[in-house]
């Protein structure tokens, strides 16, 4: 059977049977991966780490639908792609709005839907955010390597050999939970849909803020920045006033955080995500704090992004926040998903 | 306070500081030297093999190691505390040395389509190039890039040329590359590269379906042997 898993060259492999098969993708969409919470522990190989950009809302997703927090779902990006559905099942879209239909009828986000063979999913236009997320009962059974599904499209990893979604894709789909009839139409509260920008970013100052101007902190934290046109997963590419180094932009290359913001040469700062290079020679004139990365996920070209500088007491204090929502998650939908996300 | 007792370090050395909420950076130094990279391997070393349990994730470089710790178990203050006594103390001393690998190359022709535009601008014959390319014992400084990508020095100065003006698109898996003072190994078919491409290993630095999936890490010493 052609799974569209081949690569040239590559000698074919058996796929998953019609049985296994969730999704048939009709249409891609702009950008849609296979991800889940990512692979943490490679880094040093060079493995990015990867993952879900809006963790929050895959492990709410799969919550809904009965499954652990870390399995995996579709990342769809501004422009959603059009599903046939293969199986009886069910299906959570959560993240940004960007006009989940079933069959053409608006579905609620944050909530379960039984979905059954031959029903279209698909979405009419975005309304808010920049990424939804599409979790299914069973979850995305693709192959794992090195412990995770998550698609890294720059060194051809994970998901669907290593790529985006194209037309005639086959999704296999994991063994339905036990109870995943009861879950139909099971939602979760508003105060636990949580998306949408935080104005302003939280960051901490960091690692390398010395090495700049201090007109240039006084800007990244005063000015507005606007999310450029090349972006993608790997980086947030910024727009605005120019952050000026003291002596240099060339630093030895290191380890790289999430939510890094490394300025190069030209003084545009770049939000650094889950799929950047595990190393780089820029310096870091902040770093995102861990419970807003998720929002940054939801950032788009054109947006406008504004920075404050917070404290670790306080950073960590928002990193539990953010902890005790997922597990209030976890409870509104009866799954004993551990915090993992 | 923070003082280095490793005499060739500058006193403000080995510092922690704080890479966002969830990760600190141990700072060796400040440029690219044999023994300082070798410290922070010993460091990378020791917390890996019997860390704190709030240690969750190493990632060596040049001069420094990115920890990755858990704020649920161990606070700022304490990872601070504990990482700059580990960095400073004789934590690594007793580790075993470093592992040392050969890796065959084939240079020149279909193998290595930059090396007679190396020697060109070296002024060295192309055997030459490979001869004193294979000479030195290489140390992995750090991986990056793409997975499985080693950077190793240092290059015999006279071998150090400038990188591409226009990187190439699609370089294979096993290409071995120099730029400046160093040299790479690329370790995935059409890898992008800037670097001068001058042989290749039918090695793989890196199968997902082998365990362990990484030919080599961080620290280790590399000899090319030419075939």
């Amino acid at each position: 059977m052609e799974t569209g898993q081949e690569r040239p060259g590559q000698r074919p492999r058996p796929g998953p049977s019609w049985d296994d098969i969730g999704f048939e993708v009709l249409a891609p969409g702009m950008f849609t991966t296979v991800q889940d919470l990512g692979r943490p522990g490679w880094q040093r190989f060079g493995v990015p780490q990867g993952g879900a950009l809006d963790a929050y809302a895959l492990a709410a997703a799969n919550a809904l639908v009965g499954n652990p927090p870390d399995a995996a779902g579709l990342e769809v990006t501004l422009v959603g792609p059009v599903l046939t559905v293969a199986r009886e099942g069910l299906v959570a879209c959560t993240g940004a709005d960007l006009g989940f239909a079933i069959d053409g009828q608006p579905a609620a986000l944050w909530q379960a839907h039984r979905v059954r063979p031959g029903l279209v999913l698909g979405f009419t236009g975005r309304r808010s955010g920049c990424r939804a997320y599409v979790a299914v009962a069973g979850g995305i059974a693709v192959a794992p390597v090195l412990g995770s599904r998550s698609t890294h499209v720059r060194a051809r990893l994970g998901g669907l050999a290593g790529r985006a979604l194209v037309r005639g894709d086959r999704l296999p789909v994991g063994p339905l939970p036990p109870g995943w009839r009861e879950r139909a139409g099971l939602a979760l509260p508003p105060p636990l849909r949580r998306h949408g920008l935080p104005q302003p970013a939280r960051v901490v100052m960091g690692p390398q803020h010395d090495w700049f101007l201090p007109l240039a902190i006084e800007r990244l934290l005063g000015a507005t920045y606007r999310v450029s046109r090349r972006w993608d997963r790997m980086g947030l590419r910024l727009e605005g006033p120019r952050l000026a180094h003291r002596h240099s932009a060339e630093l030895v290359s290191e380890g790289v955080a999430p939510g890094s913001i490394q300025v190069p040469g030209d003084g545009q700062p770049i939000v650094l995500l889950a799929d950047r290079q595990t190393t780089g020679g820029y310096p870091k004139i902040a770093t995102v704090i861990a419970a807003d990365l998720d929002f940054l996920a939801q950032a788009a070209p054109g947006d406008r992004i504004t920075f404050r500088a917070v404290d670790l007491d306080t950073a960590h204090r928002l990193r539990r926040e953010r902890q005790a929502m997922l597990a209030a998650v976890a409870r509104a939908t009866g799954t004993a998903g551990a915090p993992g996300a | 306070m923070k003082g280095a007792t490793h005499g060739s370090i500058s006193p403000s050395y080995p510092r922690v500081v704080p890479a966002g909420d969830e990760a600190v950076l141990v700072v060796f130094g400040q440029e690219i030297r044999r023994d300082v990279n070798q410290r922070v391997h010993a460091l990378a070393r020791a917390l890996m093999e019997g860390g704190p349990a709030w240690v969750r994730e190493v990632v060596p470089g040049y001069v420094s190691l990115l920890v990755y710790y858990d704020p649920d178990r161990a606070s700022f203050a304490r990872v601070h505390d504990t990482l700059l006594a580990w960095a400073t103390g004789e934590a690594g001393a007793a580790l075993p040395p470093p592992r040392r690998v050969e890796i065959p190359v084939r240079y020149g022709g279909l193998d290595g389509p930059d090396l007679e535009w190396v020697a060109a601008q070296v002024g060295l014959e192309p055997e030459e190039v490979a001869a004193r390319h294979s000479r030195p014992v290489y140390v992995v400084y750090m991986l990056g890039f793409l997975p499985g990508f080693c950077y190793l020095g240092d290059l015999p100065p006279e071998l150090a040329v400038a990188r591409r003006a226009t990187p190439r698109l699609a370089l294979p898996a096993g290409a071995v590359a120099i730029g400046g003072r160093q040299t790479g190994i690329y370790s995935l078919d059409q890898s992008p590269g800037g670097w001068r491409w001058i042989g290749r290993t039918r090695l793989r630095l890196w199968d997902p379906r082998r365990d362990p999936p990484f030919l080599l890490q961080a620290g280790d010493e590399v000899r090319f042997v030419p075939e």
